[in-house]
């Protein structure tokens, strides 16, 4: 073969070398945070946990405690979030994906949403601190709920809007072929065939606020005590940890480490789960 | 209806093979005789300012297949998606002129979309399983214009799924996913379910053009036993599937019916050499 043509090839391939390590390098890195950060908590939260951690309330300093009406606390509100900032965000996506398709109010929307997406969280629970916490004139889970749903709505927003987009065209013509009325493609056929990645989007969501602390610190607060009441402040798993570990206390310390294994086992688990949903529905088509 | 009107109509009504516009109807058509099920009158078509279809007129005669036929782009599955209005789907697609069904204008504003498509019923291009069970999958358009016992919707699926020969390959897994047969019993599985509704009509767009040869022969099989019930349109691109499917073709160039006649008439004696050049392979 042509000497220079060799020579060419020779260049290609050592650039595809250099290329595929610096890839190599930079997923190993990744990998390697996520292991570090995973090895740090085990090795400094395992050892914590035990069955008090999950059946009493958080100690006073130098007592004995665990982290029920953190937990409970966190569940609730999440919960509430999540009930409040689905059902919006879902009907607001498949107006945008079903019914407002191209329309200019859709990509107002879609650009709105964009910037709420990344909207900083901290910005959240101070709007909430404004329309809700002033005028009531006490913290109460209430606000913490409605900060966390305000972060809800943007991811359940655009994962409903993108799942029923990549629901094919001829599917809604086939059922509306059978005279079947626009709400019901939309609800017994667009829906179902969107399901994993509908599921996917809520659980993605439900991660992203289940470790956000800066939308809580403005609203809902904290509560050193067992307290159920929507109307109070409620205690939380990120406050509870950003305040133990700040502590000099190292009784607290500890509890903040084991506080921070158990949110991360939590949103590591909701992201597997959503990673098996997607993989599932990658085999349905 | 002004005078005028009814004298046209039924002028039409008595001399069948009538010039609407340049297209011949020859008079193979009076022999049979049989009843118009669909009159489409002077239709023209746009996608927004483009015009699609130009000033069509040609019958759908009933339990008949017709088969429009044409290169692509010429306008035959425009046509056929204006037979259940599956163009309002889509905003800024209209059409202008007359579709009759039985003697009523589908066209008129007021027209009931949903009962139109369940008389008109339509099959696509590629198979199109809802993401259900095969048993749902058929179930789904008749439970939405009829409230039936669990026995007699029963007798339905099974009457839907044998009328196309896909029973006997799906009786045992009526509970797995219609999205794990194979591209032919899909397809079968759509046809299906459009008869399962009972329409009077029956849209084929290219139904075999995304289907193996064993596959396509089942379903041409089944659109012969089909026509005995129902009035059958259908685009395909396969001449041989044309000639041995249908009883009347209409072939259409760019938006315009180029021929009409019975299949025999155009495959043998067309009168337009662009038909001829057409169906001899000479062009598109």
């Amino acid at each position: 073969m042509n000497p220079a043509v060799l020579k060419q090839y020779a260049r290609r391939k050592r650039s595809h070398k250099i290329a595929m390590v610096c890839s190599f390098a930079a997923a190993a890195l990744g990998l390697l945070a996520l292991a570090w950060i995973l090895a740090t908590l085990f090795a400094k939260g395992f050892g914590g946990l035990n069955w008090a951690v999950f059946s009493e309330m958080t100690p006073p300093p130098g007592g004995e405690g665990g982290l029920l009406n953190p937990i409970f606390g966190s569940i609730v509100q999440t919960v509430v979030a999540t009930l409040i900032g689905t059902p919006i965000g879902m009907l607001a996506g498949t107006f945008m994906a079903e019914y407002g398709r191209n329309t200019k109010l859709t990509m107002v929307v879609r650009f709105i949403n964009d910037v709420l997406l990344s909207a900083p969280s901290i910005v959240v629970g101070l709007f909430v601190y404004e329309i809700m916490v002033r005028p009531m004139g006490h913290f109460s889970a209430w606000a913490g709920s409605v900060a966390l749903a305000i972060l809800v709505l943007p991811v359940v927003v655009r994962t409903t809007e993108d799942m029923l987009l990549l629901v094919p065209d001829s599917l809604r013509e086939a059922a509306s072929a059978l005279g079947a009325p626009r709400w019901m493609v939309i609800q017994q056929i667009c829906y179902r065939a969107a399901r994993a990645g509908l599921i996917t989007g809520i659980l993605l969501a439900i991660a992203r606020i289940s470790g956000e602390t800066a939308p809580l610190l403005f609203t809902s607060l904290n509560n050193q005590f067992w307290s159920t009441d929507m109307n109070a402040p409620m205690a939380n798993l990120p406050v509870v940890i950003f305040q133990f570990a700040l502590s000099p206390y190292e009784d607290w310390q500890r509890l903040a480490w084991v506080g921070a294994l158990i949110i991360t086992l939590a949103v590591l688990s909701l992201n597997i789960a959503a990673r098996a949903l997607s993989a599932q529905r990658a085999s349905d088509r | 209806m002004n005078d005028l009107e009814s004298k046209t109509v039924s002028a039409m009504q008595e001399r069948p093979n009538v010039d609407l516009t340049k297209t011949v109807i020859t008079d193979d058509t009076k022999v049979e005789t049989p009843a118009e099920k669909i009159s489409i009158r002077n239709l023209n078509f746009y996608y927004g300012e483009n015009r699609a279809l130009n000033s069509i007129s040609l019958p759908l005669f009933d339990r008949r297949v017709t088969a429009f036929i044409g290169p692509s782009g010429c306008g035959k599955s425009t046509l056929l998606r204006i037979l259940n209005r599956m163009y309002d789907l889509y905003p800024g697609q209209r059409a202008e002129g007359e579709v009759l069904l039985d003697g009523q204008n589908i066209l008129a504003p007021g027209t009931d979309l949903n009962m139109l498509r369940a008389r008109v019923g339509m099959v696509f291009q590629k198979p199109t399983p809802f993401p259900m069970s095969i048993y749902d999958n058929i179930a789904y358009g008749i439970r939405l214009y009829e409230k039936l016992p669990k026995s007699e919707m029963n007798d339905r699926v099974e009457d839907a799924l044998k009328r196309t020969a896909l029973w006997d390959e799906v009786k045992d897994k009526l509970n797995a996913s219609g999205l794990g047969l194979s591209g032919g019993q899909q397809q079968r599985l759509c046809i299906a379910r459009s008869v399962a509704v009972r329409p009077s009509v029956l849209l084929l767009d290219e139904p075999t053009s995304a289907l193996d040869p064993i596959s396509t022969a089942k379903i041409e099989e089944l659109i012969y036993q089909l026509k005995t019930d129902y009035t059958i349109a259908i685009v395909t691109h396969n001449m041989q599937q044309a000639a041995r499917a249908s009883d009347f073709s209409a072939f259409m160039y760019l938006g315009d019916l180029v021929e009409y006649g019975t299949t025999d008439q155009l495959f043998t004696k067309p009168r337009e050499t662009r038909t001829e050049d057409y169906i001899t392979g000479r062009f598109g």
